[in-house]
């Protein structure tokens, strides 16, 4: 972390980047939060570490609207998400300075919450030049020791890759945490009878309490104008009355950026409610792998989606009935 | 004497007919005197690509039981491409509707041409008798708009 700090100390100095997007410490020990850093001084609170999950891609939307440069600090998933907003042209290539920062899998405190820790004053071992096998937590119940493994995000399990698909250059080493198989859970849920599944869904969903957070955090809702926020549709901006509502918000949500979600687990991190969203948006790239051919939305800034492409002899809808 | 006699169950069924083929086909039916259930209502679309799946949703959620979208076949689309977009992204959206659990024969897609008239019917009569095995829609419907 020295090492990033002193280099974009440099690129701040000699006028290559006009200021700094990363992260700096929250109130607690677990929630550093997003933040511009334009002066040497103040990136003394630069902060990065395991619990720095937040896609830092969908702020350069705005900050490709500023003036000069923005250095920005993008981890391996994070930048699929760049090279797809390229395509989208919503960023612009030419305002980023972009630093592949090294990830070695990200934490979440929901995880250690569940194992029963609380009270957590603070946390060592998720530290980027940690090794991150092992995590220490003080608690005002005293100090507990979990495995890094334990704690990680879903989204880490099924880990892209270690490679940074877009950088001017790379700091700091990552490692590759996959260890499960991605659509594993969908599969388990495609086997159940469409009753299960109704009934699954329903509970799941119903947890929805319309806080948009998934779809702000979304690196690929960008729409300027967004189709939930019209006055116009029933369901803009406010709690669900009805379990349609729910159905309604996700499975539009999930298909307005199927083709374009490039999975990098954002929405199911936000979820207050902890609501497993990402199972949309998986059982969508399923399809779409199935039906069209393998496909991974961000790997490159040109090729074309799967839902603004086709070809002559795609699948009829019809299959979906066949497959019973 | 019973207060409430019970209902029979009509379904509503909601069929999207792209204008240039489909439209032309239900209307060939209708002039070639072939009877299809008064339980579909057609609404009519420039194009089968108009259908955005909020459409779907949007009639399931105002009470449909079915929903059918019918377009001009792969090739012949008067905007040349829209059905094969219109393809990629039904068959999407119904697989999706199908993971969440809707009975995946509520949904369906058929390629009408404008001089298919006895297809249009045929499609619809059996479209209204799978709708009548499946019954009233309930996983997929608004309470506040049941009338």
């Amino acid at each position: 972390m020295q090492e990033l700090i002193a280099r974009a100390k440099e690129l701040l100095a000699d006028g290559t980047v006009a200021r700094v997007l990363g992260w700096k410490a929250g109130d607690l020990p677990y929630n550093p939060e997003a933040a511009y850093f334009e002066t040497a001084e103040s990136l003394d609170e630069f902060v990065y570490n395991g619990f720095c999950g937040q896609n830092l891609s969908k702020m350069m939307i705005e900050a490709s609207k500023l003036e000069g440069k923005t250095l920005v600090c993008l981890k391996p998933c994070d930048t699929y998400s760049f090279n797809q907003l390229i395509k989208e042209h919503r960023v612009d290539r030419e305002k980023a300075y972009i630093i592949g920062v090294g990830c070695k899998g990200k934490l979440d405190v929901e995880k250690i919450r569940k194992m029963g820790i609380k009270g957590i004053q603070g946390i060592s071992g998720a530290e980027l030049t940690d090794d991150c096998e092992e995590l220490h937590i003080s608690t005002i119940y005293g100090d507990k020791t979990v495995a890094y493994k334990d704690a990680m995000l879903e989204r880490c399990h099924v880990c892209k890759g270690k490679e940074h698909m877009i950088y001017d250059e790379i700091i700091g080493e990552s490692k590759d945490t996959k260890d499960a198989d991605r659509f594993a859970e969908v599969e388990r849920i495609e086997k159940m009878k469409p009753e299960e599944r109704f009934a699954f869904f329903q509970k799941e969903l119903s947890k929805c309490i319309r806080c948009n957070a998934c779809r702000n955090a979304c690196p690929a809702c960008s729409c300027r104008k967004c189709v939930f926020d019209s006055t116009k549709f029933d369901s803009a901006q406010k709690a669900n009355v009805d379990s349609f509502e729910e159905k309604m918000f996700h499975i539009i949500r999930a298909f307005h950026v199927a083709g374009r979600c490039t999975d990098c687990g954002e929405c199911s991190r936000v979820c207050p409610q902890g609501i497993p969203l990402h199972l949309f948006n998986r059982k969508f790239i399923k399809d779409i792998d199935t039906f069209y051919g393998e496909y991974q939305a961000g790997a490159d800034a040109e090729s074309k989606g799967p839902l603004t492409s086709f070809t002559f002899d795609d699948v009829e809808p019809g299959v979906v009935a066949e497959r019973g | 004497m019973s207060i409430e006699a019970k209902e029979e169950f009509r379904p509503k069924i909601v069929a999207f007919c792209c204008n240039w083929c489909s439209y032309a086909g239900a209307d060939l039916a209708g002039s070639s005197r072939l009877s299809y259930p008064a339980d579909v209502k057609i609404i009519r679309v420039p194009c089968s690509c108009r259908v955005n799946p909020m459409f779907i949703l949007r009639a399931f959620e105002k009470g449909a039981d079915g929903v059918i979208m019918c377009g001009c076949h792969p090739g012949d689309c008067h905007y040349t491409t829209g059905n094969y977009y219109a393809r990629r992204r039904m068959t999407l959206l119904f697989s999706m509707l199908d993971f969440i659990g809707v009975e995946n024969g509520r949904t369906r897609v058929e390629w009408v041409s404008a001089a298919e008239g006895v297809k249009f019917s045929q499609t619809m009569n059996e479209f209204v008798e799978k709708i009548y095995s499946l019954g009233k829609n309930v996983r997929l419907e608004d309470l506040r708009c049941r009338n």
